[in-house]
């Protein structure tokens, strides 16, 4: 076995242990540390996936030395690097592009725990994304929940406090569902490794015996990530936690938190239950609708909504309902279109959430609409990356919004029976969508003559604003040459059966 | 379904429980009240594993007089899985317990309504 191979072990470690160190650093170093990390991470998974990619197979790593049914194991292959690079190139930015906001946001003594809970969730996102153990899943979902929330509370408003509370009520509630449907599925099976579970369900499945226990597991299972990855009518948390923590945090959460979820529901999807399985179910049905009603209805809030940061976070609601649309799909153009629209959400979300930071500041710090009125001429560079952002998420060619919304409505013609249903909501959903972005547009472009406010010039905040103008690269590039990264999640799927 | 409902009392009596905890922790509107449904949703779970894990007749998987046989023994595996999640929960209780703290000290009361009624009128 090559030394590559060792990559998704260190990383997850790296970044465990940077956390632990990170709390008697003082807070530069600390900082330091971090995106030391998040960096050495993301390489070390860049050369995991080029290796991987000239391989073509994945592989499977014992942690401990015990072979299959009783040892722990990672695996990596194409799409499970490809995810963790990802994670690692937003998170990078997103810790970058809030940093200069922090010392206003949270108290100076607390800045070193900030980075040990931006580690603990790195390390827990990479362990949901390698592990091939569900039980171990388990323990990290909570990890990554227990993390998120101290990311949301270290901001100590009584806002914050009360989003906390209720995101981790709902995840609570999640991940109990999850355990459950995890324990009736040992029991089924007889294994917790996930390979070992899926040659077991094919046996029941083939059998006969003990199939609706089966469907009752993977039903609990299914919700309980929905849940937690605030799918439509569980995203009641979802606008307050957004809107109200640190602005690094609020990218994070956005766009990683919930997509490490939602990662993990692939997995068990392909390697856990079989996907051809898991499409003879109704379960898919159940989350197509919901997918589609979240499409409407977190736009439909998106509009109503009078605070530029609650818009973008109901906009979420709205995008993870795009995602769940595509598993409701039953066919690997929909899970494709769906990983996709995972990347693509994640770079455009956190793009929007560091430049309307950027407008707020030059608003007298009012996330009011009213008073947003000509920002994006008093800062420039994040006017320009907001509505970059924006066209993203309308879904305008050259950008990755397009793309994403391209591919579902090509693998929604292939579908029989749902694709009236998905093309007649994408289309407004689509519609919107504009509306709210365009609105924003067209305010903060609006100009003001006598607003009080002082400007922001790319001299005052260079490292904000070459953070801003990367996210717009990513975005572009995930625009324009989409194929490969079509390809290479179409050669992941396919190493996950 | 009769006989085996019987059979099975203890998984019965688990999903029941689950029920309840999971019930009160989304229903309830007193934190402490939640955070009780939360702990029962999760020891239920516990039951479940460790009635999964019992076979009748043999004993605890500690070797204390020499015994190696797996005969002798229940699957230790749900055990452990049981211990890794009383460990999960303790952290999210605590966690969740500290957090209705800081709130009852900010807002002088346990109703997460009422907490929200006080927000809106702060209207921050």
């Amino acid at each position: 076995m090559d030394f590559i191979c060792n990559f998704p072990f260190f990383s997850i470690l790296i970044s465990l242990f940077s956390g632990t160190i990170c709390s008697v650093l003082p807070a530069k170093a600390a900082k330091a540390v971090n995106r030391l990390v998040i960096a050495a991470v993301g390489l070390m998974s860049a050369v995991l996936l080029l290796y991987l990619l000239s391989t073509g197979e994945s592989f499977i790593y014992w942690m401990g030395h015990f072979p299959a049914p009783w040892g722990n194991e990672i695996r990596a292959g194409v799409l499970e690097a490809g995810m963790a690079l990802f994670f690692c190139v937003i998170m990078y930015l997103s810790m970058a592009g809030g940093a200069h906001k922090l010392p206003d946001e949270v108290v100076e003594s607390k800045h070193s725990l900030y980075y040990i809970l931006v580690n603990l969730l790195l390390s827990s996102l990479l362990a949901l994304v390698y592990t091939n153990d569900m039980f171990t899943a388990y323990v990290f979902v909570e990890i990554n929940t227990i993390s998120a929330c101290g990311l949301i509370m270290i901001r100590q408003v009584g806002r914050t406090i009360e989003a906390a509370v209720r995101y981790m009520i709902m995840s609570l509630l999640g991940s109990g569902l999850l355990l459950f449907g995890l324990c009736i599925m040992y029991d089924l099976t007889g294994h917790l490794l996930m390979s070992n579970i899926k040659e077991s369900v094919a046996l029941i499945m083939a059998n006969g015996e003990y199939q609706i226990p089966l469907i009752v597991a993977v039903a609990l299972m299914c919700i309980g990530l929905c849940i937690k990855s605030a799918l439509f009518p569980f995203h009641a948390w979802l606008p307050d936690a957004y809107g109200y923590s640190t602005v690094s945090s609020a990218a994070i959460l956005s766009s990683l938190v919930s997509k490490g979820y939602i990662f993990l529901l692939i997995k068990i999807i392909y390697r856990v239950i079989g996907f051809d399985i898991f499409n003879s179910t109704r379960i898919i049905d159940v989350l197509f609708v919901f997918g589609l009603m979240g499409m409407i209805f977190g736009s439909l809030s998106a509009i109503k909504e009078n605070d530029i940061r609650r818009m973008i976070a109901f906009s979420s609601v709205a995008q993870i309902g795009y995602i769940y649309m595509g598993f409701g799909m039953g066919t690997q153009a929909g899970m494709v279109a769906s990983i996709f629209h995972i990347l693509s959400h994640a770079a455009t979300k956190s793009l929007l959430f560091i430049a309307a930071i950027g407008l707020t500041d030059v608003s007298g710090g009012s996330r009011k609409f009213i008073d947003l009125t000509g920002a994006a001429y008093r800062n420039k560079w994040a006017g320009v990356a907001f509505t970059a952002g924006s066209l993203s998420m309308v879904g305008i060619p050259l950008f990755s919004g397009f793309i994403s919304k391209l591919l579902f409505a090509q693998a929604a013609v292939q579908v029989e029976g749902k694709m009236l249903a998905s093309l007649i909501v994408l289309g407004i959903s689509t519609v919107l969508n504009a509306v709210y972005f365009m609105k924003t547009v067209i305010r903060i472009y609006t100009s003001e003559q006598d607003a009080p406010y002082k400007s922001i010039t790319f001299r005052d905040r260079k490292a904000y604003t070459v953070v801003l103008v990367c996210s717009i690269l990513l975005n572009v590039i995930l625009g324009v040459s989409s194929q490969p990264v079509v390809d290479m999640i179409g050669q992941g799927l396919a190493m996950f059966a | 379904m009769g006989p085996n409902l019987l059979a099975n009392y203890g998984e019965a009596v688990s999903a029941i429980l689950f029920c309840i905890g999971f019930t009160n922790l989304l229903l309830q509107t007193n934190l402490i009240k939640k955070i009780i449904g939360l702990n029962i949703m999760d020891s239920a779970i516990y039951l479940f594993l460790a009635e999964k894990g019992y076979i009748a007749g043999r004993a605890a998987p500690i070797v204390v007089d020499g015994v190696t046989s797996v005969e002798a023994y229940i699957n230790p595996i749900p055990s452990g899985l049981v211990l890794t999640g009383i460990v999960v929960s303790v952290s999210v209780t605590a966690l969740m317990l500290s957090l209705t703290i800081r709130l009852y000290l900010r807002y002088h009361t346990l109703d997460l309504d009422e907490i929200s009624m006080q927000l809106k009128r702060e209207g921050k």
